[in-house]
């Protein structure tokens, strides 16, 4: 989606701040923020994609002016309602008012350093074969689908050049909606500069994103 | 922050109602925030590209595939199930950033500071990033050529700089304590103080 998160290329928003390296929360409901998505993400109602959906589905003005741990916690809230896991009720007076709902599995204290270690992977095998190699010229699809993509808007109908291919992976714009993983060849893919800019970028300047096969096409 | 009280009053009921509802254990909670406080950090970081700078080996492995190589020191997991090395040269230099969200290569730099999520870093990374490195206070010579990535997919991003001249010989401990965190994403170079 067209959505206040594809911020690449916008201005105005002035210079960028530094922080010392140790700096990771700025008031302690940021650490619990973090630690209640991690842990009720555990929980495997919804994935990855679907919470990065979530976030990037707030209005733009209200994703804008919201801290980045607030746009974690207002993309929750929608989370656990769409999920049935939370009802607006209880989120209205902040407390529980019914037992939870029957969930596959919950993260135990003593699992978590283990689960945060293994992670998960999202490449998939599958039985086509890539349809492009490095060095192969592509235009990425001048698209704008309105639900989840990772085709940033600033890279769409644009010319570039395989620079990678990484294996083929889960498909963020049908997993973010439940309509399965659909995996899919992905490549890293090499712009020049003046392709996405015009002619006033620096000469020599690239700018690779990672695009999955149906975000491409060849030229 | 100006409703900061409100945010935190949300987030406190959020977590009572999820704790209550038996979704999530709060031990479980504080072992979370733990991890990455206290042992998932850049320092990680540090120490792939020091053995990198030391030993070419390991180099040679971590270029060919990071995720595995990065293993080897013990670092793996949410964030960094699929790695990619990027080491910088005299004529390239590369620049992460995640202009959709904020994704970030957790096991080896822990959580992303503030300004790699912020909108100003996500907007200008890709269009002007010397200006962006100059905020830093970074100045490259224009014969470096900058390559910026960015993180649309869950393959994750290290940025591996160049060991700083004067420090041959040095402890591969000593090297890893000049490795910044900037340096890692790009932003920054390591030096010797």
């Amino acid at each position: 989606m067209n959505g206040a998160a594809d911020l690449g290329g916008m201005m105005g928003f002035g210079p960028v701040v530094g922080e010392p390296e140790d700096e990771y929360f700025h008031a302690d409901w940021e650490r619990r923020a973090l630690a209640i998505t991690l842990a009720v993400g555990a929980v495997g109602a919804w994935s990855i994609d679907a919470s990065r959906h979530a976030r990037e589905g707030l209005p733009p003005a209200e994703y804008l002016s919201s801290t980045y741990y607030e746009i974690w916690i207002k993309a929750l809230e929608r989370l656990l309602l769409d999920a049935g896991l939370v009802e607006a009720d209880e989120l209205a007076q902040r407390r529980s008012l019914r037992p939870g709902v029957p969930v596959n599995r919950t993260l135990s204290t003593t699992a978590v350093p283990a689960v945060l270690a293994a992670g998960t992977r999202y490449d998939r095998p599958v039985d086509v074969p890539a349809r492009f190699a490095v060095g192969d010229r592509v235009r990425s699809r001048n698209m704008h689908p309105t639900g989840h993509t990772r085709l940033p808007r600033y890279a769409r109908g644009k010319v570039g050049i395989i620079e990678r291919v990484h294996g083929a992976h889960v498909l963020p714009d049908t997993n973010a909606h439940g309509a399965g993983e659909h995996p899919q060849w992905l490549y890293a893919v090499l712009f020049e500069a003046r392709e996405l800019w015009g002619d006033t970028a620096e000469a020599g300047l690239t700018i690779t994103i990672d695009a999955w096969e149906s975000y491409l096409e060849p030229t | 922050m100006a409703d900061d009280e409100g945010t935190a009053a949300r987030v406190d009921a959020l977590e009572s109602i999820l704790i209550e509802k038996g979704y999530v254990e709060p031990a479980a909670l504080d072992a979370i925030v733990e991890t990455y406080e206290r042992d998932v950090g850049p320092r990680n970081g540090a120490k792939v590209v020091a053995r990198s700078w030391t030993d070419p080996a390991y180099r040679k492995r971590l270029r060919h595939d990071a995720t595995p190589a990065i293993a080897e020191l013990g670092f793996s997991g949410r964030g960094g199930e699929h790695m990619v090395a990027l080491e910088n040269t005299p004529e390239l230099h590369h620049l992460v950033v995640c202009t959709l969200c904020s994704c970030y290569p957790w096991p080896v730099l822990g959580l992303p500071p503030t300004w790699y999520k912020s909108p100003a870093y996500r907007s200008r990374a890709v269009i002007d990033p010397r200006g962006v490195l100059a905020d830093f206070g970074v100045t490259l010579p224009d014969s470096t050529r900058i390559a910026v990535h960015d993180s649309t997919s869950e393959v994750r991003y290290l940025v591996v700089p160049m060991r700083p001249v004067g420090t041959e010989g040095w402890a591969e401990d000593q090297l890893a304590a000049l490795v910044t965190r900037d340096s890692m994403i790009g932003t920054g170079l390591p030096s010797v103080r």
